[in-house]
């Protein structure tokens, strides 16, 4: 089987993904700005309007609230609509449609229609595109109920997760962190679908738990390496569903380990890495040997300058200081 | 009013009827509420009649709904019947959103009833999606959007014209101009204050017309719902109307005088339609009584059945946040 296996980048399967939904049902589509003739801002829809026509492959105006609303109408009028907006920084501009009406329908209706729609969007920063286009609002978005809040970490997860995410009856987001896209790895054969319940342990460890998901999991395998030189033993989980959390998994990892550094390239307050250690702490908190830590991102807007942007983000070496002052106090 | 037309005897008490429902509905609502029977926000049509009444007259059952907060007029006139209506009121699972919408949030599937929306101007977009799954699902149905004249100063309105335009899609754009947002005149949001103008800008075809009037509405509704099936896209339709009572329970309307409330309930549309079918020999006052006899019939069911409702089990409350399928 092993011959078989495809290396190929996270973009290319995110497209592999989207191809084979349209392929798969003639009722999803793609639709979003640029999506079509452009190929898409970050290149992931790139042939695939020249492969399935205007119909499925739907370039629209600069009219966030409107494409979103008209992909949650769409959804609920019997489509299974993929909504892509660029980046998650100006799905500032669609949020009243996903919040009042994507995820309030369902429930305010009585259970009379849901919303199967599949919003991908890009998140984070990283590449010196300054305040206004390094956001990362995930977190925000993994507050509000009626959501499932994904994030695709790996090349396996950027190909499979949507075919799940379009066969949820509830709204999906989907958030691609833009240093993935890059990334390269290998699909294994043998994998036909993913799960979009369960957080996942992407490298076993003893001494303390990496907990985090998205652009930061290659960050935090970086720092489970080093620590490794050190002789600490790190286990990084990788959340992969931000909305609802896998607890099972978190606090499995936590008991064994005893320890744990939440990774979040969201701000630190009122962050996704602040719920995560609550609830750490609400279910595990006898069985935890030191304080919990959180490696967030700087409270300020990400600045241009790259030396200042790196200095903003969380960085293996911060990982690597955080689990090292934590697991001093061992023994 | 349009005097010399004639709706004929049945249509024209159809109309009347209709209208009356609604304004005998929502004054039982407002007695009801000072009695604490009802709470939240609670906004009135009284006025605005016609509007509903004569837009739905050219639907078919096809056809979706995308309403406003301001929406019993809206949900009467599409056919929700009234025990369910006043039940939501009441917050009963018997209601039509099983009382999780209120008076605000009004759902109802089997009637292609897409929700009141409480934020001025979230429904448009959704009207473009539907009207799209519509198109592409070859269904022979238009959407009716309706909206205040409040939402034309959202972006969302533009937005959704545009997209509705470009995409020539199978939607009715009904603007309720019932001259305030709230307590804000148009002279004081609009830099362009004749709205069906507006649709212009989008190679949209748009009409104004008299909002007291049902017959005009409907008429008005008919045209347009006849040039949208005909393929030629979307229709904007702009009626002239106005809000005799407050925004909500909560306004002391500070912001208009009297004068003005009195000079337009002078064009009531209930009062209006009653002359002109009475001067037309079409309603005699046997008829009115059996018209008036048969809606106090319907309320006290209606009121009977929202009070004989039972409360959703609080062990509930999470049910719904999420579906396990998708509703058939």
């Amino acid at each position: 089987m092993s011959t078989a296996a495809q290396r190929l980048s996270y973009r290319e399967a995110c497209r592999q993904a989207i191809r084979a939904a349209i392929q798969a049902d003639e009722r999803v589509f793609l639709m979003g700005e640029d999506v079509g003739r452009y190929g898409g801002c970050y290149a992931v829809s790139k042939g695939l309007l020249d492969e399935f026509g205007p119909e499925r492959i739907v370039d629209t105006p600069l009219s966030e609230a409107a494409f979103v609303g008209a992909g949650i109408g769409a959804a609920i009028g019997g489509l299974r609509p993929i909504v892509e907006i660029m980046t998650c920084n100006f799905s500032l501009l669609a949020l009243d449609q996903i919040l009042n009406n994507a995820a309030t329908i369902p429930h305010m209706s009585g259970g009379q229609f849901s919303v199967p729609l599949v919003i991908r969007m890009a998140t984070g920063a990283g590449r010196q595109l300054a305040a206004q286009h390094s956001h990362s609002l995930e977190g925000w978005y993994a507050h509000i109920p009626g959501l499932r809040v994904l994030a695709p970490a790996t090349v396996t997860d950027a190909r499979y997760m949507l075919q799940a995410a379009l066969a949820d009856p509830n709204p999906v987001l989907v958030f691609e962190h833009i240093m993935l896209y890059a990334l390269e790895g290998e699909l294994d054969p043998g994998v036909s679908a993913v799960d979009i319940e369960h957080a996942a342990i992407r490298r076993p460890g003893r001494d303390l738990s990496l907990i985090t998901y998205g652009g930061s999991l290659p960050k935090a395998l970086s720092a489970a390496e080093l620590l490794a030189a050190e002789g600490i033993d790190a286990e990084v989980v990788d959340l992969r569903v931000l909305r609802p959390l896998d607890d099972a998994t978190i606090m499995e990892s936590v008991r064994r380990t005893r320890r744990a550094v939440v990774i979040d390239e969201g701000w630190r307050s009122g962050s996704l890495a602040a719920e995560v250690c609550t609830r750490i702490v609400e279910q595990a908190f006898y069985e935890l040997d030191a304080p919990l830590a959180r490696v967030c991102t700087e409270e300020a807007p990400i600045p241009y300058a790259k030396h200042l942007e790196d200095a903003a983000l969380p960085q293996p070496e911060k990982i690597v200081a955080a689990a090292r002052a934590l697991v001093g106090g061992r023994g | 009013m349009s005097d010399d037309a004639s709706p004929g005897r049945a249509h024209g008490q159809l109309l009347l009827r209709e209208m009356l429902r609604i304004r005998r509905f929502e004054a039982r609502c407002s007695e009801l509420y000072q009695a604490g029977k009802i709470r939240g926000f609670l906004h009135l049509y009284d006025g605005e009649e016609a509007v509903s009444v004569g837009v739905m007259q050219a639907l078919g059952p096809e056809d979706a709904v995308v309403a406003t907060y301001r929406e019993h007029g809206q949900a009467l006139a599409r056919g929700i019947p009234m025990g369910p209506l006043m039940a939501e009121m009441y917050g009963k699972q018997q209601g039509c959103s099983r009382g999780r919408g209120g008076s605000m949030h009004i759902f109802d599937r089997e009637r292609h009833f897409y929700g009141g929306n409480a934020i001025v101007g979230g429904g448009l977009p959704l009207a473009v999606g539907i009207a799209l799954a519509d198109r592409r699902l070859r269904r022979p149905a238009l959407t009716a959007c309706f909206f205040g004249e409040g939402a034309v100063d959202e972006g969302a309105f533009h937005e959704s014209m545009n997209l509705a335009a470009l995409w020539s899609l199978p939607l009715l754009f009904v603007c309720e101009n019932n001259l305030y947002s709230m307590g804000t005149p148009v002279a004081l949001a609009e830099a362009e204050t004749d709205i069906a103008r507006k649709a212009r800008c989008y190679h949209m075809p748009g009409e104004a017309v008299d909002g007291m009037d049902p017959m005009a509405v409907e008429a008005a509704a008919r045209r347009a719902v006849a040039a949208i099936r005909s393929g030629s896209g979307p229709f904007f339709l702009e009626c002239r109307t106005y809000r005799f009572r407050a925004h909500s329970m909560f306004d002391a309307q500070l912001y208009r005088d009297k004068d003005e409330i009195g000079r337009w309930r002078q064009r009531d549309p209930i009062a209006g339609l009653q002359q002109q079918l009475r001067d037309q020999q079409l309603l005699g006052s046997d008829d009115l009584a059996g018209l008036e006899a048969g809606i106090e019939r319907e309320l006290a069911d209606a009121v009977a059945f929202a009070e004989a409702g039972t409360l959703e089990p609080v062990s509930d409350l999470l049910r719904f946040v999420t579906l396990d399928k998708v509703p058939q």
